[in-house]
């Protein structure tokens, strides 16, 4: 590293810390509800001063512990890894933990709203269980057949590479509920579970992709996708999941993973 | 209130207890609670690796690893444990890889390894690959592995169930576990769990400390429910700040990306690792890394304008490299601090990252009333035990490799104990602490704010006992957490529902952080030297005359009902290692 990179760096900093200085006022506004009070979901707006540098769980946080203890979300991590706080942020599934308010133009009220196409059981906390049920579905385990080996399973780090990319995900839902024909049919069973899918289907030690293919296969399965990349834009990993979801489809033409 | 039967119930879902549950499932009727679901445990933080000595990539042995183990545990280790964690890693390993877990692989189709701190060829001679991993997510790919496994094996998960108080009555003087009472968030609902074995695999305190790389759940909500139940807790003071955490944030950057090649550098460019460990360097103990950081700091060769951090310098390492085996950290420097680590350094500092200490257990994961007796029923594995494994300072990878061997190991013989044994009778009224505790502070009307007082405990934390301790510091820190008990007695919430009442469970959990902070900051006060993770500025060496032993912390109830915690100690397991002076 040259001396000239770090001084480049210190003042890259130096100027982040002058900003921090400059704390924006920023609106939320919320979609709450809770059936213990009304059947009825609200919209209710939280003014605050907020570095643009922090994140909207922290904002979250800030109503939470400063303004109104009521306020309900999930979350654990803080980020990106734990998947507890995927919501609708601007119209757009994301991690509260994983954007930043200044990506987001904090001059104009920021909307935040539970993840659709999942039963909202208090402000943005949703039922996840329908969600984990077409996970457990699609037999998202190694199947394999004959005597295990002693030592490891031998596998290139080619075909190590072949399902890399589907490893990744944290099951927090951003994909499936952005899925419009998961919104319209809750029996879809989504993009992530197929994602839960090909992570075993296209691993060269598995041997149960026919049978994870047959339920995919089936009149709720990949062929409800209509390729419409809301999934893959939803993605906090950054997982191409309409790729893999064309995979899978694919797969079940040509029988060949 | 409803009353539910078990063999087995565990408590926590991270890697753990997955793995616990793995084992118990098929051997006995087994409930798993979660106060979160499973996949969002913070095993699932883990980045760098898990050691085991396949000797896949260069010559090893488990024999090297037991060494490096207690040396890096300042010889606080019970020697016998490491022995046992350093040869059953193997089999861990190849059985997470049998689960199907995607490991890293060398060019011949083995599970690759790479470097990390403190884990040494031939007794510290240079560093060894050792650890074995998925890129930077190994703890990710464990935590989705083992729950995929107990799909498989169909565990019973109880989700968003978070356990409050252990049951113990008492049979012929002897103290049995008789389950757990546990609260459930979605409806505000008691729950009773009669179980004939109860595993606590609820993971660690970290949250008491502001800058941390832990989760916001992870508040020793296990430790403290055995703690307040009169049992005790082993080693509090030997806390883990881990050196590379993104500065003020405390996100955790793995030692991996030093193990990959990566440098720290103070504020003139220097590699200053080399002044400190002029063996291992960069790949010294966590421990060490981290004092060297702070003296850097406190010499003034920090970065930055309040020259208060380092830089973890990853941009002589090709972008391919980085890509490769650092895609998550080379992400988390992009994202929260708009930095390209292909070309710019990341600011770090140490952050509160791996309690050692926890609910003492014998290798079988069997807690312990005192220095001695079992707890016939009871078990604990993971960050909330202290088997010890880790001693005053654990091995980066290590962590990962305790929660698959002593999970396993918990979850074989809690299960084995419960196929024989009869349930013991529930107290009377088994829920009523919970009830009143869950009630007093839902119908509080007091003064007092959680945020405010959660808030002064983490930085009278952060200030007091974190990488420097002197007695004045401690002793500040043992009477502002006294402080801050008494208010949290008049402790109120805004939020008065059943329904996810998410501002009770974090007043509920500044209850534990609050017990748990304070066992650790007398224990610290009592033990006058320095060794491992604790660093006392006024006794700067070890002494393992007086202090070669484990520190066992019991709550005790006076007839006048006031709170107060005794130490006594426990001699630590010394097989065949001489405690040497350690140098990296």
């Amino acid at each position: 590293m040259s001396s000239a990179t770090l001084e480049k760096n210190s003042s890259a900093l130096a100027d982040a810390e002058s900003s921090a200085a400059h704390l924006v006022t920023v609106t939320f506004r919320i979609r709450r509800f809770n059936p213990e009070i009304s059947d009825q979901a609200i919209w209710e707006d939280f003014q605050f001063q907020i570095d643009p540098k922090e994140r909207v769980l922290d904002a979250l946080h800030k109503i939470k512990w400063d303004l109104d203890g009521t306020l309900t979300f999930r979350r654990s991590c803080a980020h990106g890894i734990c998947g507890s706080d995927a919501m609708r942020i601007n119209g757009r599934n994301r991690l509260a933990c994983k954007t930043l308010i200044k990506d987001i133009n904090p001059h104009k009220p920021i909307t935040v709203e539970p993840i659709k196409g999942l039963t909202v059981l208090k402000d943005l906390v949703v039922d996840m269980e329908p969600f984990f049920q077409a996970y457990r579905d699609v037999m998202p385990f190694l199947i394999t057949t004959g005597n295990e080996p002693t030592r490891e399973r031998q596998q290139s780090a080619e075909d190590r590479k072949r399902f890399d990319d589907t490893t990744k995900c944290i099951l927090c839902a951003a994909c499936t509920s952005s899925c419009p024909v998961f919104w319209n049919d809750g029996q879809y069973f989504g993009p992530a579970a197929i994602v839960g899918a090909h992570r075993f289907i296209f691993d060269s030690r598995d041997e149960g992709g026919e049978q994870r293919l047959e339920i995919l296969n089936d009149r709720d399965g990949v062929w409800r996708c209509r390729t419409t990349f809301n999934c893959t834009e939803a993605c906090p990993r950054g997982i191409e999941i309409t790729k893999a979801i064309q995979e899978v489809k694919r797969a079940l033409i040509t029988r060949r993973f | 209130m409803k009353i539910h039967k078990y063999d087995t119930v565990i408590v926590g879902a991270g890697g753990a207890g997955m793995r616990a549950a793995i084992e118990s499932t098929k051997r006995s009727r087994t409930a798993v609670l979660t106060k979160l679901y499973p996949t969002r445990s913070h095993t699932g933080a883990a980045q760098g690796g898990m050691a085991a000595a396949l000797a896949n990539v260069e010559e090893d042995n488990w024999e090297w690893h037991t060494f490096d183990t207690i040396k890096g545990g300042d010889y606080l280790v019970d020697q016998d444990a490491a022995e046992i964690l350093a040869k059953e890693a193997i089999d861990s390993v190849l059985d997470l890889e049998k689960m199907g877990l995607p490991f890293n692989r060398t060019p011949d189709g083995t599970i690759d390894q790479r470097r990390f701190g403190g884990h040494s060829r031939n007794h510290g001679e240079a560093p060894v690959r050792r650890s074995c991993y998925a890129a930077d997510r190994t703890g990710h790919m464990i935590l989705q592995t083992l729950y995929q496994n107990c799909i498989k094996e169909g565990v019973e998960f109880f989700n968003e169930f978070y356990v409050l108080d252990q049951l113990i009555t008492e049979v012929d003087g002897v103290k049995r576990s008789a389950g757990v009472v546990a609260y459930e968030l979605a409806t505000g609902e008691i729950h009773v769990f009669q179980a004939k074995a109860v595993i606590y695999a609820s993971g660690g305190c970290g949250k008491f400390f502001k800058v941390t790389s832990n989760a916001h759940t992870l508040t020793g909500d296990g430790q403290a429910a055995v703690y307040r139940r009169g049992l005790p807790l082993e080693d509090m003071e030997f806390f883990q700040f881990h050196p590379t955490g993104i500065w003020r944030m405390g996100i955790l950057l793995t030692e991996g990306a030093r193990g990959e090649g990566g440098i720290l550098r103070n504020k003139d460019g220097e590699r200053f690792m080399e002044k400190y460990a002029p063996v291992m360097k960069d790949l010294a103990s966590r421990d060490v890394v981290s004092r060297s950081i702070y003296t850097e700091i406190r010499e003034g060769r920090g970065c930055g304008p309040e020259g208060d951090h380092v830089f973890l310098d990853l941009t002589h390492l090709p972008p391919e490299q980085l890509d490769a085996k650092l895609p998550d950290i080379t992400e988390f420097a992009r994202t929260y601090l708009g930095i390209e680590p292909y070309t710019d350094p990341i600011p770090i500092q140490p952050t509160a990252h791996y309690a050692m200490g926890g609910i003492p257990t014998n290798v079988q994961g069997e807690v312990l009333a005192d220095n001695d007796t079992v707890v016939p029923g009871l078990y604990a594995a993971g960050e909330v035990a202290c088997v010890s494994v880790h001693g005053a300072n654990r091995l980066g990878t290590n962590s990962l490799l305790d929660i698959n061997v002593f999970g396993r190991r918990a979850g074989i013989a809690a299960a084995e104990y419960a196929t024989k044994a009869e349930y013991v009778e529930l107290p009377d009224d088994p829920a009523s602490l919970v009830v009143e505790q869950v009630e007093r502070l839902r119908d509080s009307t007091g003064t007092e704010r959680v945020t405010e007082i959660r808030k002064a405990l983490q930085e009278t934390m952060d200030a007091n006992v974190m990488v420097f301790r002197t007695e004045q510091t401690i002793k500040t820190a043992v009477e502002a957490i006294g402080a801050l008990r008494e208010r949290y007695l008049n402790v109120s919430v805004q939020d008065k529902g059943k329904r996810f009442n998410t501002d009770l469970l974090e007043a509920i959990e500044l209850g534990n952080l609050l017990d748990l902070a304070e066992v650790m900051a007398v224990s610290a006060l009592a033990r006058k030297e320095s060794r491992g993770g604790h660093y006392r500025e006024d006794y700067p060496s070890r002494d393992d005359v007086n202090f070669m032993r484990h520190t066992m912390a019991y709550r005790e109830v006076g007839a006048d009902g006031v709170e107060s915690i005794r130490l006594d100690y426990k001699p630590v397991v010394q097989t065949r290692y001489e405690p040497m002076e350690r140098k990296y």
